[in-house]
């Protein structure tokens, strides 16, 4: 294997790696406050068709970006009104956000499927692009990847090190103690809620705008899934999640490097690894109950009533 | 001011209207779009509702898409009683079609009367392997059954994608991907002359009326029924859980995956890369609207099936994209969802105050008597 493939591979592992890793830290901060959103591909699709359509239409692709951050927020309110007004039930609220989005994403995007735009350039930062290996893996990317980096250290210090952070992670462990201290509970999980739609939509604008610069049906093939598997995976600590992401955009790669190799192995079957790859470290994480017990937050997937 | 108040126990009548009110909405909110949409809504709402199943040949068709998300959805309602979350039914479908057709190509020069039955066997082995993994995944190893069982559907997917265009590709068959047509004793017979109403539809009847009778008439059922509301009660009851996730997941699978042989074996004749348009996802929505009850699912999965048909009437004569369909069903699920919170809350438009001025008639009163 040479030089220049493997500074490719690098590339697209971090390029590849992006959409996942956004919405993932977004559920990441979601789950901390103890509300599961299994939602995430519905409000992925509908960023994604939202801000192509709105590029398609306005061929700006900051204001397609920002209007897929407000169509996640959209959707992810709508979740927020059924499990926190309504105490419905999260894990069928969630299912029943994805289906919805599918479904939504699909009608409001069905004359806009195979149509092109104009993609997002990346941009080269000066003398560090040049650097063997790492340069173009780390400094020869789009913005839309740097703000993934950006994002990463603003989570990781939000939650680990910031007052906020801990009223978070409070309200995710124990939400009635939280409650019986003064805490916001209420708004505390909306704004997480809210959070983990905006950058549910960024991702999705990501895979339209970015990634492959179209629309189609179901784009997002499962990365919101894979991104609610990443949060365990990552045992609910950021920086795993950014190590996590960039693993499956390797693997979802794959077929490049076995390409390089000169293997040739049927796309289809190579299609399923990041699928496979997903079940595999569940099952990895997940085999000690004790431990998976105490990672995750006390209070995940349980409303909370007491209001008023 | 309208507020939400506890009503301290179940209400059963909203339990049951929940899911009617529900479709209502949804209809409701359908009309709006339409007219958003500049379509008369009510021609939309007949090509929709009415115009599919307005003849014989329509209730024939209505049937046939019925008997996959009967199958799915009955399986679906046993697994939810046991409050586990399989939402791999699809993935489950696609196996049975996958192992089902394979037996299938390799016995299409066979003539007999055992043809058909190891075929549909093979098709429900496969969805309970697929469901099998799963169970055996969340007993062994603890994992989350519902990202299992998603990432399972992904993969279900590529692998059949990987055979009709690897393996099981017809070698006379122009490069298409798909099989070749399966012999003529691998097909599922026609139940009534002149349709394509074939004999799934009476093994999804069959299943419904098992399944019925496993959950209300069965040590089994009642198992499975207290290990979904309390499974720490279960434990100490001695019932034995591994057992059970076994056995409930096991059954959805198998019925998943004999939805899935019943279509390659019924209305397709042969493995094509679209078995199912979602089938086993729509099953989840029906086994909610259903309440999870065999009869409520019989009916949820007659509404489900006349939306697939609905979706591609409308496409066909208003001109409005297919997708439609999948709206309708995301809507359906969250209306019911927001219904159900009547059953434990009843709305009251102003909230209860005491009238500050209550005390002194009560006063009154006493000093007048």
């Amino acid at each position: 294997m040479d030089i220049d493939l493997i500074t490719n591979i690098l590339y697209a592992m971090i390029r590849t790696g992006t959409p996942l890793l956004i919405v993932a830290l977004g559920e990441l901060v979601c789950e901390k406050s103890g509300v599961l959103n299994l939602g995430q591909e519905g409000m992925m699709l509908m960023g994604a068709v939202v801000g192509f359509i709105v590029t398609l239409l306005s061929g700006s692709l900051l204001l397609g970006f920002i209007l897929a951050m407000v169509a996640g927020v959209l959707m992810s309110l709508i979740f927020g009104l059924i499990t926190m007004e309504l105490s419905a039930n999260q894990v069928a609220t969630g299912l029943a956000l994805t289906i919805f989005g599918t479904g939504l994403s699909a009608f409001v995007g069905s004359e806009f499927v195979g149509k092109p735009i104009e993609g997002l350039d990346p941009v080269f930062i000066p003398v560090l692009t040049d650097l063997p290996i790492i340069g173009r893996m780390l400094f020869g990317q789009d913005l839309v990847v740097y703000l993934s980096f950006i994002l990463f250290g603003a989570v990781y210090w939000f939650i680990n090190y910031s007052r906020p952070g801990l009223i978070l992670k409070a309200v995710g462990e124990n939400p009635h103690a939280a409650n019986a201290i003064g805490l916001p509970v209420f708004k505390t999980r909306y704004l997480a809620i809210i959070f983990g739609g905006a950058m549910a939509g960024l991702a999705g604008g990501y895979l339209s705008l970015a990634y492959t610069p179209l629309w189609a049906e179901n784009m997002t093939a499962g990365r919101g899934w894979i991104a609610l598997a990443l949060v365990v995976f990552a045992s609910w600590k950021a920086e795993r999640v950014l190590l996590g992401a960039w693993l499956f955009g390797l693997a979802s790669i794959l077929h490049l490097v076995f390409q390089g190799l000169g293997f040739s192995v049927s796309p289809n079957l190579l299609a399923m690894l990041p699928y496979l790859a997903t079940v595999v470290v569940l099952v990895i994480l997940s085999s000690n109950q004790t431990r998976s017990r105490l990672v995750a937050p006390m209070s995940l997937g349980n409303p909370f009533h007491a209001r008023g | 001011m309208i507020k939400l108040e506890p009503r301290g126990e179940r209400s059963s009548t909203m339990a049951y209207l929940s899911p009617v009110l529900a479709a209502l909405l949804t209809m409701f909110t359908g009309l709006i779009l339409f007219t958003l949409l500049g379509v008369d809504p009510i021609e939309a709402l007949i090509t929709i509702l009415y115009v599919p199943v307005s003849d014989t040949h329509g209730i024939a068709e209505l049937c046939v898409k019925t008997a996959p998300i009967l199958l799915c959805a009955i399986g679906l309602s046993v697994v939810f009683k046991a409050k586990i979350w399989n939402i791999g039914a699809e993935g489950q479908l696609l196996m049975g079609g996958l192992f089902g057709s394979y037996i299938a190509l390799q016995l299409t020069e066979t003539e007999g009367f055992w043809v058909l039955p190891v075929v549909l066997i093979a098709g429900v082995l496969g969805g309970m392997f697929w469901s099998g993994i799963a169970a055996l995944l969340k007993v062994r190893f603890n994992t989350n059954e519902i990202l299992t069982t998603i990432m399972m559907n992904y993969i279900a997917l590529n692998i059949l994608l990987w055979a009709v265009h690897g393996p099981l590709k017809d070698p006379e068959g122009f490069n298409f991907p798909e099989s070749a047509l399966f012999g003529d004793s691998a097909l599922l017979p026609i139940l009534i002359e002149d349709t394509r109403v074939h004999f799934g539809m009476a093994l999804a009847l069959l299943a419904v009326v098992a399944v019925w009778v496993l959950m209300s008439r069965s040590f089994y059922g009642f198992q499975i029924k207290v290990m979904g509301m309390d499974a720490g009660a279960a434990r100490l009851s001695g019932f034995k859980e591994k057992r059970l996730v076994y056995f409930a997941l096991l059954l959805s699978g198998g019925l998943a995956g004999l939805a899935g042989v019943g279509e390659v074996t019924g209305p397709i004749g042969q493995l094509i890369p679209q078995i199912s348009p979602g089938y086993g996802y729509a099953a989840i929505i029906v086994a909610f609207l259903g309440r999870l009850h065999p009869v409520g699912i019989l009916l949820a999965s007659l509404l489900m099936a006349l939306l697939y048909m609905g979706g591609e009437m409308a496409q066909i004569s208003l001109g409005l994209p297919l997708a439609l369909t999948g709206l309708f069903q995301g809507m359906l699920l969250f209306y019911l969802l927001a219904c159900d919170v009547l059953i434990t809350f009843r709305i009251r438009l102003k909230p209860r105050k005491v009238p500050p001025s209550s005390p002194l008639p009560s006063l009154a009163s006493e000093t007048q008597g």
